[in-house]
């Protein structure tokens, strides 16, 4: 595509679950500043693969490069501390914290010295709360309420402003849209996008096609751990894309029955 | 779009908080003795009657409320109050080591046990209600069968001497509080501390929310969990220290009502049985409403078995109010446009 480096790839990179290949042979390249959609079905490898590039799973064989070298990620931390970071499908995973306290997880701010060092409430609600806004999450004002009270949608931005705050050169985002409205996922798509415009690579997760059209730089479709196909935008179709989604003509066979179906009942009225 | 488009501190806000559930709890049933049992109850000798029972819940309450955020339980703090009980009555009082040797002796033994169950726990990534109800079986055991070898007896004598005997047995205000009030006072401040002001709060909370996901941002969660039982056997063991203190003996069965009141107190001041939640004014609260109840019902003249059947009734209630809490939390936004 370009000629600029990946920052994250992954190289002939193959996983098995005792004697299970859950992944084989998947090669795929991570460009900043562009959208890498993971299309697949259920059960395709999406996950071992994502799980493979934030740090979750070892690859059996392959390596992973990150910026052109090749890497061992010993940890998610260890990935995360590499700019890597995953959102899940349903954000933040804290709904019973407070929008501020969970927005600092792991990485608390502190105010005083020494053994008098105090978690900064005040500067955890305040940052949060202003990083959401600036990706359009205006509703949020108060730092103090609980991420459970917020909408999918706002959960998944206040995860990728915690991403995009603690300087993630990678976002990975599995399945952001599965469990929203239009309306909400139409908002995310748009943060998907300012991620990109900042300059961060985003591996977008997902098999809704129209999502994945929507924001997408380049494409990689996984089938039974596979990579069936790696195109960029504008070189498929919706159609092509459904049925190499769906296991290639299986689609199409599908839809042929159907009409015969409907057509003899055409018939018989 | 929502209901939540909240000014602020709406009153919607409040009362979906399960500690206010707490307040109007306590509340009622202080009114309910209060008009139930005429002004003796209202009364300094009323007052100092629940709050005495209170106190010496409150102190284990408040450290066992923090394993419950956390999402563990702790069963053994019963056993970790005789055990540590014996443990100072023998060394000080049995064999007349110093004071000040028996009290390093039984807060160490609460630590110990507190240690044992977090390693435990950690480690085995069993649940900690088996752990823990195992720990409260065998140190119950370990109490029993060393003091009879020891001494004998299944009760043993001991006075403290001062400035021990102030410090932990004495009565303060009107000789009618117990010093517990105070030890109960220092270790509501120490837990807030903790909770609300310190990082590790923060991670007590993220640890019962989701351990997968706080593990991976990279919070010591073993640390954590074990510290937190450690916390917890150190709460039994100051009471341990205090009640023997004040009554002048140990004997092996003390304490075990300690293991399901303080879940009780926890319980009824909002904390979620699933972890991941609650504040320490709701167990402050939930520990009056337990004392309140106790203590009230013998100004009432009636039955003091009936004490049992409303602290029963009030759980119920109080698991029911937090459950739905914790629905509404979790669904949040999402409540208007399904179901």
């Amino acid at each position: 595509m370009s000629t600029e480096t990946p920052i994250l790839s992954l190289k002939n990179v193959s996983k098995s679950f005792a004697g299970y290949r859950a992944l084989h042979d998947v090669s795929i390249n991570i460009y900043p500043g562009q959208v890498l959609c993971l299309l697949g079905d259920n059960g395709a490898g999406k996950s071992t693969l994502i799980k493979v590039l934030s740090g979750f799973h070892e690859p059996s064989s392959g390596t992973v490069e990150l910026n052109g070298k090749p890497t061992v990620f010993k940890s998610p931390k260890d990935a995360n501390n590499q700019g890597i970071a995953t959102v899940h499908q349903f954000g933040g995973t804290f709904p019973l914290m407070s929008i501020g306290r969970s927005f600092f997880v792991g990485q608390e701010p502190t105010k005083g010295w020494g053994p008098l060092r105090w978690f900064d409430k005040k500067f955890a609600n305040q940052t949060a709360v202003r990083e959401m806004q600036a990706l359009g999450i205006t509703r949020v004002t108060d730092g103090d309420r609980l991420i459970g009270g917020l909408s999918g949608g706002e959960r998944q931005a206040c995860a990728i402003a915690r991403a995009v705050y603690f300087g993630a050169n990678v976002l990975i985002l599995d399945e952001p849209t599965a469990a929203l409205g239009v309306k909400e996922a139409a908002h995310v798509l748009r943060i998907i996008m300012q991620a990109k415009l900042k300059g961060i690579a985003v591996v977008l997760v997902t098999h809704n096609v129209s999502h994945a059209l929507t924001v997408g730089d380049h494409f990689a479709v996984l089938i039974r751990g596979e990579k069936a196909d790696d195109f960029k935008k504008g070189e498929r179709t919706r159609e092509q894309i459904t049925d190499l989604m769906a296991g290639g003509e299986a689609m199409a066979e599908l839809e042929n029955e159907l009409n015969q179906l409907t057509g003899s009942i055409n018939v018989i009225n | 779009m929502s209901q939540t488009s909240s000014k602020g501190l709406s009153v919607g806000n409040l009362v979906r908080r399960p500690e206010f559930g707490a307040l109007i709890g306590a509340l009622a049933v202080y009114i309910f003795f209060a008009v139930a049992s005429g002004p003796d109850f209202i009364a300094i000798g009323g007052t100092a009657s629940w709050l005495n029972v209170s106190a010496e819940l409150g102190i284990i309450a408040l450290p066992v409320s923090l394993v419950m955020i956390a999402g563990d339980l702790d069963l053994s703090v019963g056993s970790v109050l005789a055990g540590s009980s014996m443990t100072l009555a023998i060394v000080s009082g049995y064999y007349g080591l110093p004071t000040w040797v028996g009290i390093i002796a039984a807060i160490a033994f609460g630590l110990l046990v507190g240690l044992i169950n977090g390693l435990v726990v950690t480690k085995t990534n069993l649940p900690s209600f088996v752990v823990t109800l195992a720990t409260q079986f065998a140190i119950s055991g370990i109490t029993l069968g060393t003091t009879r070898l020891l001494t004998g007896s299944t009760s043993v004598a001991f006075q403290a001497q001062n400035p021990f005997q102030g410090l932990f047995g004495s009565m303060i205000f009107h000789d009618k509080f117990e010093v517990a009030v105070v030890w109960w006072i220092i270790m509501a401040i120490a837990v807030s501390l903790v909770l609300y002001k310190s990082i590790f709060g923060n991670w007590i909370y993220a640890i019962g929310g989701d351990v997968v996901s706080a593990r991976a941002t990279g919070i010591p969660v073993a640390k954590v969990r074990i510290s937190l039982f450690v916390a917890s056997g150190f709460g039994a063991a100051l009471v341990a220290v205090i009640q023997t203190s004040l009554y002048n003996s140990a004997q092996v069965s003390n304490g075990q009502s300690f293991v399901f009141n303080s879940i009780i107190a926890v319980v009824v001041g909002g904390v979620l049985l699933t972890g991941g939640y609650g504040s320490t004014i709701g167990v402050i609260l939930g520990t009056i409403t337990f004392g309140v109840v106790n203590q009230g019902i013998y100004y009432t003249g009636w039955d003091a078995d009936w004490a049992a059947l409303i602290l029963g009734i009030l759980l119920l209630i109080a698991v029911l109010t937090n459950n739905t809490f914790r629905r509404l939390a979790i669904s949040g936004g999402k409540k208007k446009e399904k179901k």
